[in-house]
């Protein structure tokens, strides 16, 4: 018999999640969620700050409880689960790293603007040097053509990546424009790295986009149980598990389990469902960073804007992840114009 | 006084520039260690001596600067900055290697003036930590958060392979000369083209219940302090006040002596050096009148 291709499922509701959840998560949520994905056999969970290690600021929200405690939780919670990190370089820093570990992830994935692979040199070797498991964020993937994706996976892959992700950021990838990236990506990387993918809701192709990336040679996915994420939320990880049961990718997630730890455990955590509205299209459609999404709202009640007009702004600026302080500028340029 | 510039790339070559406009400085000097590098070619064309033999051939020569600046790298600096003070060579550092201690002119250059070794920090805490101090001198400030977003093609490749140390140094900054209690950096490269202006954004935690008026007012006078040897700083927008907090936008828009007006992240690193060293000089000889001015 032949054996089935298998996938690699990452859920990162307790990383991107954290962005719906503006930053608030407790140890009993982060207790519950872990739980619930470990016994539906999800092998990797991400738990971090929404902007990563070191993102509560200002900046971005500040974490209602410290992300360490946080990441301590998860790791005594799951039993077969590896427990993963994000980070950022230029917000959080090597010594992050070292904390994760100490505290017992065992996967740090390093995530840089797409054109950007080389200040994420620094980071994988050390992480390679502890004997850390790694992967690379080739973060709102859309914007760059597959070959110039290509060429700053090989950076990442060569200083000690081991697994290089296309991630669309914005929602704005479409199908075959996913299929290429991956593509090009795993016709650089052959055998030195896998490739990934990480995908958003906001133009409704999450699902559609995560099968398109396996078809293309993807070996990792990311998703988010519930979608619980950035934007109009990641790909709803229980609904790519029975997509791809019905495919024939081997994830070793039950689908039944996570269906009702969506239903049961997750979406009680949740403030509101991840919804594909107005300003999660103007995302998907202008090419946003998917966790604009709050500030965006904030940004609007606070000076009587238009969100929707805030984030096709922030697209014309080509702003990118990390910007959004720019967004109160955005917001107080609206509200000028509006006076005049 | 007769200055060296030590590191002949981007920021070298700027500095080259402003070093030839300042009437207090007298630029005799470039060395590197690239035969092909623009910055010598230029230099030897305004007619400085030149040397790809870096700062070796410069302390072997029968006269010496009274002042270098070193746009090398932290490492290079480090291994220089015992034969320049063995030489009895002052040395202003554009390198993060932090040696000497922090200096942002408009802050506390008056503290440092006979420092044998002064340190500039990054570009980032050039733009920013003087608005820091500006609200740290009117309020308490318990913490301090600043977000500086450059142009992909103004970072360069020794600011890629140590992204970790210009957050570190940066939040050091914050905290030491900024005068918040607790400092916190991130930088953003963007890729947008046409390249985008330096931005930067400062967060300072200031009480509730504080009038914004006086602090508004010092970050004012502190904006016409940095313009007046940073000419393309200004600020953005009115400072923001939310419950207790004060934000403040800036830009930084470079003068174009060697590089894109984009690159004020390097312009005001290049600006400071040259305020830090005509200071010096003045410090050094205040018999003679030396022109206060600075950069056009």
């Amino acid at each position: 018999m032949q054996q089935r291709p298998s996938l690699r499922l990452t859920d990162t509701s307790l990383r991107d999640g954290s962005h719906h959840k503006r930053h608030q998560f407790t140890a009993e949520d982060v207790r519950s969620i872990v739980a619930a994905l470990d016994s539906a056999g999800v092998p990797v969970i991400e738990v971090t700050h929404g902007d990563g290690l070191g993102g509560s600021s200002f900046n971005y929200g500040f974490s209602h409880t410290p992300e360490q405690e946080l990441i301590k939780v998860a790791v005594e919670t799951a039993t077969q689960a590896k427990i993963a990190v994000l980070m950022l370089p230029g917000v959080g820093v090597k010594d992050d790293i070292l904390v994760s570990q100490d505290n017992g992830a065992s996967i740090v994935r390093i995530a840089t603007h797409c054109t950007e692979a080389d200040v994420s040199v620094q980071h994988f070797a050390l992480a390679r040097d502890r004997g850390l498991e790694t992967v690379g964020f080739l973060m709102m993937a859309h914007s760059q053509p597959p070959e110039a994706l290509a060429r700053q996976a090989r950076i990442m892959a060569d200083a000690g990546c081991q697994c290089v992700y296309v991630v669309d950021s914005a929602g704005a990838l479409v199908l075959e424009q996913v299929s290429e990236r991956v593509e090009a990506l795993v016709a650089e990387l052959g055998s030195d790295a896998q490739v990934g993918f990480h995908g958003h809701e906001n133009l409704g192709l999450s699902v559609a986009n995560s099968v398109a990336a396996a078809r293309a040679g993807a070996k990792q996915i990311d998703g988010s149980v519930r979608g619980f994420g950035a934007g109009a939320g990641n790909t709803p990880l229980e609904a790519f598990v029975g997509v791809c049961d019905k495919l024939g990718f081997e994830t070793g997630v039950d689908f039944f389990k996570i269906v009702d730890a969506a239903e049961d455990v997750v979406r009680p955590v949740m403030p509101d469902e991840c919804l594909l509205d107005r300003m999660a299209l103007m995302m998907g459609y202008a090419g946003v960073y998917s966790s604009f999404l709050k500030h965006a709202y904030t940004q609007a009640q606070r000076y009587g804007v238009s969100g929707a007009q805030i984030l096709v702004r922030a697209g014309e600026r080509k702003l990118v992840g990390g910007q959004e302080d720019q967004l109160i500028d955005i917001a107080l340029e609206l509200s000028r114009e509006e006076v005049r | 006084m007769k200055a060296a510039i030590v590191g002949s790339g981007n920021i070298g070559t700027d500095l080259l520039y402003k070093l030839l406009r300042s009437q207090a400085l007298e630029p005799r000097w470039m060395v590197g260690i690239d035969p092909a590098s623009e910055g010598l070619r230029r230099a030897a064309s305004l007619g400085l001596e030149v040397s790809v033999d870096g700062a070796e051939w410069l302390l072997r020569q029968d006269e010496l600067p009274d002042i270098v600046f070193e746009a090398t790298s932290a490492a290079v600096h480090r291994a220089n900055a015992p034969r320049y003070a063995e030489a009895g060579v002052r040395a202003v550092d554009l390198t993060p290697a932090a040696i000497g201690p922090y200096v942002v002119p408009p802050v506390n250059l008056g503290e440092h003036q006979d420092a044998p070794n002064i340190n500039l920090i990054t570009c980032g805490g050039q733009a920013t930590i003087p608005m820091v101090h500006a609200v740290s001198r009117v309020v308490p400030v318990s913490y301090a958060e600043i977000v500086a977003s450059v142009a992909s093609v103004s970072a360069g490749p020794g600011t890629r392979a140590n992204i970790d140390e210009f957050t570190r140094t940066t939040s050091r900054g914050i905290e030491a000369i900024g005068g918040a209690a607790k400092g916190k950096a991130i930088i953003v490269l963007n890729p947008a083209d046409p390249p985008m202006i330096m931005r930067d954004t400062i967060f300072c935690a200031i009480p509730e219940d504080v009038d914004p008026d006086p602090i508004t007012d010092s970050i004012a006078r502190m904006e016409t302090d940095i313009r007046s040897y940073v000419p393309g700083f200004r600020l953005l927008r009115e400072p923001q006040y939310d419950a207790g907090r004060v934000a403040i936008f800036v830009e930084v828009a470079g003068a174009g002596d060697f590089l894109p007006e984009y690159a004020g992240n390097l312009d005001i690193m290049t600006a400071a050096a040259t305020k830090v060293g005509e200071e010096i000089a003045r410090a050094a000889a205040p018999e003679s009148a030396v022109d206060r001015h600075v950069t056009a």
